[in-house]
């Protein structure tokens, strides 16, 4: 019976919350367990401690007399228990409840869900005046994603085909999955590559088929101080020099290029007799000379030299 | 687990959230309670039956948990929930790690979409606040989410924050528009029907008064947007289901074939194919479906020398005749 066992599992809870020293187990079997047989009240209790840990409920283990080790006891330290008091002001709350939407992900909205009912728990006046904020949206649709967010969890060690970059090709991986991260609207796994003996990035979408548990819960240790997203950060955007770059641009065209531009000087001379603009970038965009080859005759780049060579290098590669 | 263990772990952590709540409140009307809770009301009656008989282990009346049942089921009874002698659950239980973790990860998420300096720090005192709370024992694990920090990706945050408060309103939107295709730059009016992801790029689904047509625009390519005065002169309807591709039904497509070199194969993860071969030498043929020749003409060019185009004919001559231009400016040779 759900209800009886309800009962039990809150009775339990409230005996080791509210008393001042460690309970004994033959005090806890005189209250809540009078009509059990030795074995079924030692499998019940055992279960009952469980549960009460996979909801979070902190139960320690003591011994109830400093000087004999052989009457353990149960508590429960309300501080441990507790959450401790947070007082949201009302754009906070606000803030709060709005993170119960971004979630499009069953378990963890839920998470959130069950987070921001505890943290409003005290009840908090909720302004929704003038928050100016967009309200992002998480998915997470590949199927993957819920395999290696426990496996981070729990640090278990997962196996699964990968497709290469751009690629047809399929490897078996083994990793040991330090973090799960969104870069740039897609979801990664940093972990360490078992077979590679060294740190990898994998895009979750490029898994093929299923990511399978590889081994035991509590496996590996993610080295301390790993700060997953700016390893993933590191490996998917890598931080390059960049250098200015003036380009005369086709009046009419290379829009684009236009909206990177720091100035724009109208009505210039250029490589043939149509009307020309030059811009200036001062951070030109990640691959520059593809959005400049990708403009064919309306974009001529002035600097730097190593560019200008760089495209006419490519344009020859083209009629080659 | 059987059943109904679970289903008693679950009814443990209800009444653990409950019973804080009602503290805080005092009386609290049993449907605003069942709503704020997201508990059926009847399942909160059940709840609250247990909650009846738990309590202080003395097993003296008055150790027992106060609860008015007469209020909640009896015939005339007012239906407000009071609960009383439950001092020591007054507060509510810590963040579990997964909550932990799924509320900031949720959180940071926000900041990055903050559009303006002070709702930035609204997140961040929460953010604060919270990362204390849940300090020993619960630390998020593992899960990250990079917020935007180029100056673009922060502008087109606020363009979306824009384009939300237009489809809130139900108000017309003006925006500056780029179609890459066509390397051509236009004004539209449009009525905003929602805001869509596809393979990772956010898009604006509206109703474009120019072409007289539904039709999608992409955020990173609105160079600006004004919400009007104006309210949409078209029938409110949801955003288009883009499980099928960012196609219109019945737009004019052609299937093109190209082959791409390794140093062009990250093609293949951005734009949607429909199919991929390995060739030899590590290059790829894959199959596009474009509804616009130019667009294709200019990818290859972006892509120089790394990609040809196998079919439709002609798109091969339209680009070597652009590369042949182009060169001549450098007064380079081909």
């Amino acid at each position: 019976m759900a209800a009886a066992k309800t009962e039990r599992l809150m009775n339990l809870l409230i005996m080791l919350l509210v008393q001042r020293g460690y309970v004994t187990r033959d005090r806890i079997r005189e209250v809540l367990y009078r009509d059990s047989s030795d074995e079924a009240f030692m499998r019940m209790f055992e279960r009952d401690k469980e549960e009460l840990r996979s909801l979070g409920v902190p139960i320690e283990t003591g011994n109830v007399d400093a000087f004999f080790e052989d009457e353990p006891g149960y508590r429960i330290s309300p501080d441990r228990f507790a959450l401790p008091p947070i007082e949201l002001t009302g754009d906070e709350a606000a803030v709060v409840g709005l993170a119960t939407k971004v979630w499009e992900h069953a378990r963890l909205a839920e998470a959130t869900t069950e987070a921001v009912r505890k943290l409003t728990a005290a009840g908090a006046e909720v302004d929704v005046a003038a928050l100016d904020l967009v309200e992002p949206r998480l998915a997470a649709e590949e199927p993957s994603f819920d395999v290696f967010l426990t496996a981070v969890q729990e640090h278990t060690p997962v196996r699964f085909d990968y497709r290469a970059a751009g690629g047809t090709d399929v490897t078996t991986r083994r990793v040991q999955p330090w973090g799960v991260v969104r870069f740039s609207g897609r979801w990664y796994v940093v972990g360490y590559d078992v077979d590679r003996a060294d740190r990898r990035v994998f895009r979750l979408s490029r898994v093929v088929g299923e990511a399978r548990i590889d081994g035991e819960p509590g496996s590996y240790d993610v080295p301390p101080g790993t700060d997953v997203g700016a390893i993933a950060r590191a490996t998917l955007r890598p931080d390059r020099p960049r250098e200015p770059a003036v380009l005369l641009v086709r009046a009419g065209s290379g829009h684009s290029l236009r909206r990177r531009a720091a100035t724009v000087e109208p009505g210039v001379p250029g490589p043939d007799e149509g009307a020309w603009d030059r811009l200036r970038l001062a951070d030109p965009p990640f691959d520059l000379a593809g959005e400049i080859l990708a403009h064919g005759p309306d974009v001529y780049v002035e600097e730097p030299p190593a560019l200008r060579q760089q495209v006419i290098d490519r344009l020859q590669g083209v009629l080659a | 687990m059987s059943s109904a263990a679970s289903g008693a772990k679950e009814q443990v952590a209800r009444l653990l959230t409950l019973v804080p709540y009602l503290h805080a409140r005092g009386g609290v009307r049993l449907d605003e309670a069942a709503r704020d809770l997201g508990v059926p009301a009847r399942q909160l009656v059940k709840d609250l039956r247990v909650l009846f008989l738990c309590g202080l282990p003395g097993g003296y009346p008055d150790d027992l948990i106060d609860v008015d049942l007469d209020a909640l089921v009896a015939p005339g009874g007012d239906r407000v929930i009071r609960v009383a002698n439950a001092d020591y659950l007054s507060r509510p239980l810590r963040l579990s790690t997964t909550e932990a973790t799924a509320l900031i990860v949720a959180l940071r998420a926000l900041r990055g979409g903050a559009v303006s300096e002070a709702a930035a720090e609204v997140v961040d005192r929460v953010l604060a606040k919270l990362e204390r709370a849940v300090a020993d024992g619960a630390a998020p694990v593992g899960l990250a989410v990079e917020v935007p920090a180029e100056p673009q990706e922060r502008e087109q945050a606020a363009r979306k924050a824009l384009l939300q408060q237009a489809l809130g309103s139900g108000r017309q939107v003006r925006i500056a528009y780029f179609v890459p295709s066509r390397d051509e730059e236009s004004e539209r009016v449009v009525d905003p029907r929602g805001l869509v992801t596809h393979a990772g790029n956010d898009y604006l689904d509206a109703y474009c008064h120019s072409a007289e047509a539904p039709r999608l625009f992409r955020l990173d390519r609105i160079r600006e947007a004004t919400v009007l005065d104006t309210p949409i002169a078209t029938e409110p309807t949801g955003p288009r289901d883009l499980a099928e591709g960012l196609f219109a039904p019945g737009e004019d497509l052609t299937v093109a074939t190209l082959r791409l070199a390794p140093e062009a194969r990250w093609v293949t993860e951005y734009y949607p194919v429909l199919d991929v071969r390995s060739v030899d030498d590590g290059a790829l043929e894959v199959d596009l479906q474009i509804a616009d020749p130019r667009w294709l003409a200019r990818l290859v060019l972006r892509l120089a020398p790394h990609a040809t185009v196998l079919t439709p004919e002609g798109i091969a001559t339209d680009v070597a005749r652009a590369a042949r231009e182009a060169l001549g400016h450098y007064g380079a040779r081909a």
